[in-house]
């Protein structure tokens, strides 16, 4: 698993916001398009790319995309 | 004792009672007088329903609801019945773009054609009495509920009140009801660590006008009611035990 791949999963799960924003330590929480539905799909996006089930919970532990991506890797 | 809630006497079969609502409704349904046939795959919870239970004249039966062997086995074990739960399902959350196929056929299966399957065999079969009643345990989810995310469930559980009202119908000539209990959030293993932050159940228990989600004897006494000869004149009805959060 690469850190670019999951950078580019993620970024497609928004809409608007442009993908030249996300990096390894975007706050994804601080973005203004991130919302509990983009939360869940980031949680389904993790299962069908990855093959991971992540819990409501381990969204709330990450702050930047890489903390994510790190807790992915854990449960690999 | 005057009690027109009593279920004495009664043969009632519920499936998914190892485990949270089912478990419950078991547990009740004996303590109100029936005898009670009680069905899951996992053999040792179920034991553990099984000695829970008050009375002497109650059974088990292990299935997997999805294996048509399997449910035509339960039905043989079965010789009448005055009372059908079905409570057995699995829940999911999946956003629009993610719900598969597969993911629909995951839920359908055990949601909506496992039940209503069960419930064709036993009619089939003539195993339901006269005046039996028949309560699928649905949701507000898909009925009158739209949360994110909850859409493979929710179609699952529509489809099983449009059934529930076909049914209905069909079986009162031969007397029998057909209703649907719609619960909102109850605390069950069913809404416990999955896609939903403990934060965020917080968040949501707050929008209920009574301040928590339900326990498993709140949805049980409605069932409990529907399957007494209190509810004699109800059938088709989805009865929503939601806390008002649906108001
Ligand atoms: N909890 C809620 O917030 C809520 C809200 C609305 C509606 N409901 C509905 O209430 C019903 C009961 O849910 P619950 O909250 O009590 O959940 P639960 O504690 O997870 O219980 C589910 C039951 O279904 C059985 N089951 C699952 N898949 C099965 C299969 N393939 N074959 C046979 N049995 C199966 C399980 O038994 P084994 O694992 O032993 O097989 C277990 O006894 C479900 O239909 C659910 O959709 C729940």
């Amino acid at each position: 698993m690469e850190i670019k791949d999951f950078i580019e999963h993620f970024a497609e799960q928004f809409d608007d916001t442009d993908i030249s924003v996300f990096s390894a330590e975007t706050r994804f929480r601080d973005l203004e398009e991130w919302s509990s539905l983009i939360a869940l799909s980031i949680i389904a996006m993790v299962d069908e790319e990855y093959d991971v089930i992540l819990k409501g919970d381990d969204i709330k532990a990450a702050t930047t995309i890489v903390d994510l991506f790190n807790i992915v890797k854990t449960k690999m | 004792m005057y009690n027109p809630f009593s279920l004495e006497g009664k043969n009632i079969l519920i499936t998914g009672a190892s485990s949270g609502i089912g478990q419950e409704t078991a547990i009740q349904c004996s303590k109100m007088g029936a005898n009670v046939i009680i069905t899951a795959r996992n053999e040792e919870r179920l034991k553990e329903t099984l000695s829970m239970l008050n009375g002497v004249s109650n059974k088990m039966v292990l299935a997997e609801l999805t294996n048509q062997e399997e449910l035509e086995n339960l039905v043989e074990h079965i010789e009448y019945i005055d009372g059908l739960v079905l409570c057995a399902g699995k829940g999911m959350t999946s956003p629009f773009p993610f719900s598969t196929r597969e993911k629909y056929d995951e839920i359908f299966n055990v949601n909506f054609f496992a039940p209503v399957e069960l419930l064709r065999l036993l009619v089939k079969k003539k195993k339901l009495q006269k005046c039996s009643s028949v309560v699928f345990v649905s949701s507000i989810g898909g009925n009158v509920s739209f949360s994110l995310g909850n859409g493979v469930y929710g179609a699952s559980k529509a489809a099983i009140d449009s059934t529930m009202k076909f049914c209905a119908r069909e079986l009162a000539p031969k007397k029998i009801r057909v209703n649907t209990v719609n619960p909102g959030m109850v605390n069950t293993k069913l809404i416990q660590g999955g896609a939903i932050s403990d934060e965020q159940y917080k968040l949501d228990m707050e929008k209920y006008p009574l301040k928590r989600y339900g326990e498993p004897q709140d949805i049980a006494y409605g069932i409990i009611y529907l399957l007494s000869d209190a509810s004699a004149w109800v059938t088709g009805h989805s009865l929503v035990i939601d806390g008002g959060v649906t108001i």
